[in-house]
């Protein structure tokens, strides 16, 4: 194997992390800069989408990876809109020290659920089959699996840039993140608009979950690991922006990707870092305007 | 009455109460009330920050771990004094408190939260990586407990479960009268105004900044000693002690005893370690009980227990502040 090659294959695993946190991190920046709120249990969606698809796997109903793909994140999205409505609602009038608590405690809900039902030992999911081969790169195979997830990032971030942009959900989204009061006063339920939020972020936050069953290890606390990793994410590319997540995802994924063969356990550091240095000389993040 | 009175008097009781426990020869209970006494030092060093201050730290269990690795590193392998050990611990916490405070005291709200929590990650990740020095994830067994030495002159052996209960007790009771002592002098009234409103603070030329470090620091030192009382107590240490959860359970102690009052957060210590021990007993899935409690109480009792009985105290007896 060549060094060039060798280059290339841990430049695609970096991109191949970076989508995957995209998906994660770009749920978080919009709760945050629509709602507010840090949701800490956004890792839990994750966790909860690759053991879900884990079940599904293993009880035989269907075998259909994309069916998978879609019915789960919409599942996801129901339960995360319930627990919206009768949880966080009631809080958005007090301070947001609460709401974090009060996610805080999902989180810990949801990660012992998880060790309930499926318990503690680690479990994997097969790569579906029309994705399983490896395709060649130079003098070097590369699983064809890890393409597939650097195609369907950017097809899942311009569906959602869409519906940002493009669709009066996205308005009101986006009005909302600029002054809910005025929205409000506009005769708008802004309620409605957060429980879509919520909801969307957390079937995104599943998808990821999903995608990263077949090549990850299903372990409970994946949940937390990849929370932290995305919010990272955030603070980097500045809370709210949509495009400040983007780049710090693909950042924090090459990171990654790099790291490993500096200093195998410890590549975190990088990470950790990257994010002194943002917070010291930038700390509203690279493309972010406000500072909380 | 005057409140003021009234705390001397609350505070004087329990202290008395908690100094014949031993008499009554449980030593379950002697157990768990020494961890109870150490705990309800490190909540009531998180109570530094989030009820004083109104800095919500998510990572505040990476003081406890740093305390009890450093003073169980020394005591083991430079030289086993207790007083050493904690020392060593404080030192240790404050120094790193002071160090990562420069960088997570700049930011406030949720990215103060959030950053705490990342650094906590990175301190537990180093300590389960680091095998040569922390044992990894096998963690350290067979931490000493050596004699206290009073001024070179006698020895108090802190073998028996009871002497270490009594020393823990002195030594977290005189550190809760300093504690009180920093935090009801102008200081501590600084610090209550940047809770309120910090941009008033800045205007009046008071450097926000500094005194967010202040507290950091000293919130730090505080949940270091607990560290290093917590490793001897325990006789083995672990990573898990530096592990998120660990750090959710200390903050659901202060929501639990209340976070607008001093003595509040021990009391959700107390509270805490008690109904775990409970809980422990029929299920190992004690965590979903524990989140399950703190989502009861954000949602409808969010002054915590302290704060809903004296609401109640006052009503009754029409107490003025």
């Amino acid at each position: 194997m060549t060094d060039a090659s060798y280059l290339l294959s841990q430049f695609l695993n970096g991109l191949t992390i970076g989508m995957i946190l995209l998906l994660i991190a770009s749920g978080l920046t919009m709760l945050l800069g629509v709602l507010t709120i840090l949701n800490f249990a956004h890792g839990a969606f994750y966790m909860l989408g690759a053991y879900l698809l884990y079940s599904i796997f293993v009880s035989k109903m269907f075998s259909w990876f994309w069916i998978a793909l879609i019915i789960i994140p919409i599942f996801i999205a129901f339960i995360s809109g319930f627990l919206e409505i009768f949880l966080l609602r009631p809080l958005y009038k007090r301070e947001r020290l609460y709401t974090l608590l009060l996610t805080f405690g999902l989180a810990m809900v949801f990660d012992d659920l998880v060790l309930i039902i499926w318990g503690r030992d680690f479990l994997s999911v097969e790569v579906p089959k029309i994705l399983s081969g490896t395709i060649s790169l130079g003098d070097t195979s590369y699983p064809i699996y890890f393409l597939f997830i650097i195609v369907l990032g950017p097809v899942v971030s311009l569906i959602l840039w869409y519906l940002l942009y493009k669709t009066k959900f996205g308005k009101l989204i986006r009005a909302a993140s600029n002054d809910v009061e005025m929205l409000e006063a506009l005769g708008i339920n802004v309620k409605w608009v957060f429980t879509g939020v919520f909801a969307l972020g957390a079937s995104l936050s599943c998808l990821g979950g999903l995608l990263v069953a077949p090549f990850r290890s299903i372990v409970p606390g994946m949940g937390l690991e990849i929370f932290i990793e995305s919010f990272i994410v955030v603070v980097i590319g500045g809370l709210g922006s949509f495009g400040g997540a983007i780049i710090g995802a693909l950042l924090i994924g090459q990171l990654e990707a790099f790291g490993i063969l500096i200093i195998p356990n410890f590549s975190m550091i990088f990470m950790y870092l990257i994010l002194l240095l943002v917070l010291i000389f930038k700390p509203s993040g690279l493309f972010g305007e406000k500072t909380i | 009455m005057k409140i003021k009175n009234i705390n001397k008097i609350f505070y004087t009781f329990i202290f008395i109460l908690l100094f014949l426990l031993p008499i009554s020869g449980n030593f379950y209970y002697i157990n768990l009330f020494t961890e109870i006494i150490i705990i309800s030092l490190l909540v009531m060093s998180l109570n530094i920050l989030i009820g004083y201050t109104g800095m919500i730290s998510l990572g505040h269990a990476v003081f406890l771990g740093l305390g009890a690795y450093t003073s169980a590193l020394v005591m083991k392998d430079i030289y086993p004094s207790i007083m050493l050990g904690i020392f060593s611990a404080a030192i240790i916490s404050s120094l790193y408190a002071f160090t990562v405070g420069i960088f997570c005291v700049r930011v406030s709200g949720l990215y103060f939260a959030m950053i705490t929590l990342a650094f906590s990650q990175a301190i537990y990740t180093i300590t389960y990586y680091w095998t040569s020095l922390t044992g990894g994830d096998d963690g350290m067994i067979g931490i000493p407990r050596p004699d206290l030495n009073i001024l070179g002159i006698y020895n108090f052996s802190l073998e028996s479960l009871e002497n270490y209960y009594y020393f823990s007790l002195i030594v977290v009771s005189s550190l809760f009268y300093v504690m009180k002592k920093i935090l009801d002098s102008p200081f501590g009234t600084v610090l209550q105004a940047i809770r309120e409103n910090p941009e008033r603070v800045q205007f009046l030329g008071i450097s926000v900044f500094r005194y967010k470090l202040g507290a950091f620091v000293l919130s730090g030192f505080f949940a270091g000693i607990a560290g290093g009382l917590f490793a001897p107590f325990q006789g083995f240490i672990s990573p898990e002690l530096i592990y998120w959860t660990r750090s959710g359970e200390i903050i659901l102690m202060t929501i639990l005893g209340g976070m607008n009052s001093f003595i509040g957060p021990g009391i959700g210590a107390g509270i805490l370690i008690l109904l775990k021990d409970n809980i422990l007993n029929y299920t190992e899935y004690w965590r979903i009980f524990l989140g399950s409690i703190l989502i009861f109480f954000v949602l409808f009792m969010p002054g915590g227990f302290v704060g809903f009985l004296s609401e109640k105290f006052n009503e009754i007896f029409k107490i003025k502040k």
